[in-house]
């Protein structure tokens, strides 16, 4: 599934995109001596589906928590959509228009899946202190939110579930309750961890359908994901970390037969969608 | 016959009501946020000291309220601070040695001039302003099977007092608690990292739910001193597990949950010391046995309220149940 965005851009790591709606420059995350990411460059194309990929350990969900604001790296700086990201805490990335999801799904258990999605909503002046006593303040814009998480409900097939508590949900579900919420905030760049761990075969067509629906509805999506599988079917890009540093960047097609690419895997983890792309 | 009486004036009393308004202010922190205040009864003293000194002084009254709240909103700033941005547990640790720091100094003989160390400050240095608004007869006054005094100390007009703003607050936890904003503060409660990713100042909205909840409970000490008296050790470590004790009794997150939980707490704690001193010898339970003997049948109800109902009488297990 390639993208017209591409064909200029070499398949080289930390290489230029013709419109980068995330740039990151010189990242450095060390835990104590452990140099964690060591990222010199990294785009991200406006509008594309890109892959995060690489072996355990690879510092993938590192790098994710300094690009959103969930940890802070020692040097570097990047850019979101023209916004200097460098010390700008999570909260406020997210309002930027960059929001996540968790690897391990963050569900709002003891509460219902309808508050869960409301939650997601910005602009509510009803979360202001002083303006929740007076209701009237509020209400319209609550009406409004309802109406938006009802759409994205029955889109993610989540409807009749509205007023269950979310802690009642299968794992899948959760996964697509989480993705609901984070469109909530109607972001212009989606970041997910590991969006098909835990999620069973059943679901994992329709959640993918759902990411590809992001790019079709105008969003960026940048996601880390183990399986092969499923970054060669949705990914426009993709991007190979190991040991901390952008190790090789291209096509997913391409990607894989890169000699760096298969001796990172190999040389530590044997992932078996590569060991076939060798063979082949 | 007398000991129904004698439980119904319980769980009328002022001080359950104070109790009850303490453990609204927890509810706010527990309840809706989730966060371990173990030093609850910390605010109190603090809101009872501000209250009391300020009119030992003679300031007057509002000012001395406001003396009071102000005391427990900076306690809770300062508490917040360094302790929000970390882990939960955290602030379990501090508000815990907190609230003692505040009793020690409280009792210590260098600030005697102004807390009267550990005798604390009696009754009739502070109360007279209270008592003068009292719309009641300055004398023992009888309602239906309940005699207490009109005016002074624990009276109908405390009663009164303290009983309505329990309802104030009720109204006002039932309002914030099903706005925007609780739901905020719910979202923090499950996870905090969900919510800041949803765009949320986490640590501001925990801020505010730690201070409004302290600020209530420093409320709550006032009218417990009123009837009673200022009293550092009577504000130490037991008491903020009382106050744990009955939130979670009556059910955690909701709105009449404190209230429900005081009453059958006190009122429960009286029965059974009046069922044991009418029924049971006092060459085989002395009198001065009682308070303790029945503080340990109240923990066994409460550990078969744990087995049975985690989520308290009133609460919903689906939301919070305080086994997980």
């Amino acid at each position: 599934m390639a993208d017209t965005a591409f064909e200029t851009v070499a398949h080289e790591p930390g290489a230029a995109k013709p419109d980068a709606i995330l740039v990151a420059d010189g990242v450095v995350r060390r835990f104590g001596g452990l140099t964690a990411v060591n990222v010199d460059h990294f785009e991200v194309q406006r509008n594309t589906i890109t892959a995060l990929i690489g072996p355990n350990g690879a510092g993938k969900s590192t790098f994710f928590n300094l690009l959103t604001g969930f940890d802070m790296a020692q040097e570097g700086s990047g850019v979101f959509n023209g916004k200097p990201l460098r010390g700008m805490p999570a909260a406020k990335v997210a309002r930027a228009g960059m929001v996540r999801t968790f690897q391990l799904t963050k569900a709002l258990s003891g509460m219902t899946v309808i508050e869960n999605m409301r939650l997601g909503a910005q602009e509510q002046p009803g979360e202001n202190l002083a303006r929740a006593f007076a209701p009237p303040l509020w209400r319209a814009r609550e009406r409004e939110i309802t109406e938006q998480a009802h759409d994205l409900l029955h889109r993610f097939k989540l409807y009749e579930k509205r007023d269950d508590y979310a802690g009642s949900l299968s794992g899948g579900q959760r996964k697509l309750l989480e993705m609901a919420r984070a469109l909530m905030s109607k972001p212009t760049m989606v970041m997910l961890d590991e969006p098909m761990a835990g999620v069973n075969p059943a679901l994992t067509e329709s959640l993918l359908d759902h990411i590809v629906e992001l790019k079709e509805d105008g969003m960026t999506v940048l996601f880390v994901e183990h399986d092969m599988h499923m970054v060669r079917r949705i990914s426009d890009w993709v991007v190979v970390m190991a040991e901390g540093q952008i190790i090789a960047e291209g096509p997913a097609g391409t990607v894989m037969s890169n000699p760096r690419v298969q001796d990172a895997y190999l040389g530590s983890h044997h992932d078996t969608d590569l060991f076939e792309e060798r063979d082949a | 016959m007398d000991i129904l009486i004698q439980v119904l004036t319980t769980a009328i009393a002022p001080s359950t009501a104070a109790f009850a308004l303490a453990a609204i202010g927890l509810n706010f922190h527990f309840g809706l946020t989730g966060l371990l205040n173990m030093g609850h009864a910390g605010f109190m003293l603090l809101g009872m000291y501000g209250f009391a000194i300020s009119l030992r002084e003679g300031w007057p009254i509002w000012l001395a309220v406001l003396v009071g709240l102000a005391a427990a909103a900076l306690f809770a700033l300062l508490l917040g601070w360094p302790t929000l941005k970390l882990r939960g547990d955290y602030l379990a640790i501090v508000t815990i040695a907190a609230a003692e720091m505040v009793r020690f100094l409280g009792r210590s003989q260098s600030l005697a001039e102004l807390t009267g160390a550990s005798t604390g400050i009696r009754g009739s240095d502070f109360k007279a302003p209270f008592e003068e608004l009292s719309p009641f007869a300055d004398s023992m006054v009888e309602i239906g099977p309940f005699a207490m005094h009109g005016t002074r100390s624990s009276s109908w007009w405390l009663t009164l007092v303290t009983w309505g703003l329990v309802g104030v607050f009720a109204l006002v936890f039932w309002r914030l608690s099903k706005s925007p904003w609780g739901r905020v503060l719910k979202g923090i409660r499950e996870d905090e990292d969900a919510v800041r990713s949803l765009g949320k100042n986490v640590y501001s909205y925990k801020m505010q739910a730690l201070v409004i909840g302290g600020v209530i409970g420093a409320l709550a000490g006032m009218l417990w001193a009123i009837g009673n008296s200022v009293q550092p050790d009577a504000m130490g470590r037991p008491t903020t597990f009382w106050i744990w004790t009955l939130l979670l009794l009556g059910g955690a997150a909701t709105v009449f949950g404190p209230v429900l939980g005081a009453i059958l707490f006190w009122s429960g704690l009286t029965l059974i010391k009046a069922l044991a001193s009418a029924f049971i010898p006092s060459d085989v339970l002395a009198p001065t046995s009682l308070e303790p003997f029945s503080l340990v049948l109240v923990g066994v109800a409460l550990m078969f309220l744990v087995v049975f109902r985690p989520q308290g009488v009133l609460g919903n297990k689906k939301e919070l149940a305080f086994n997980g």
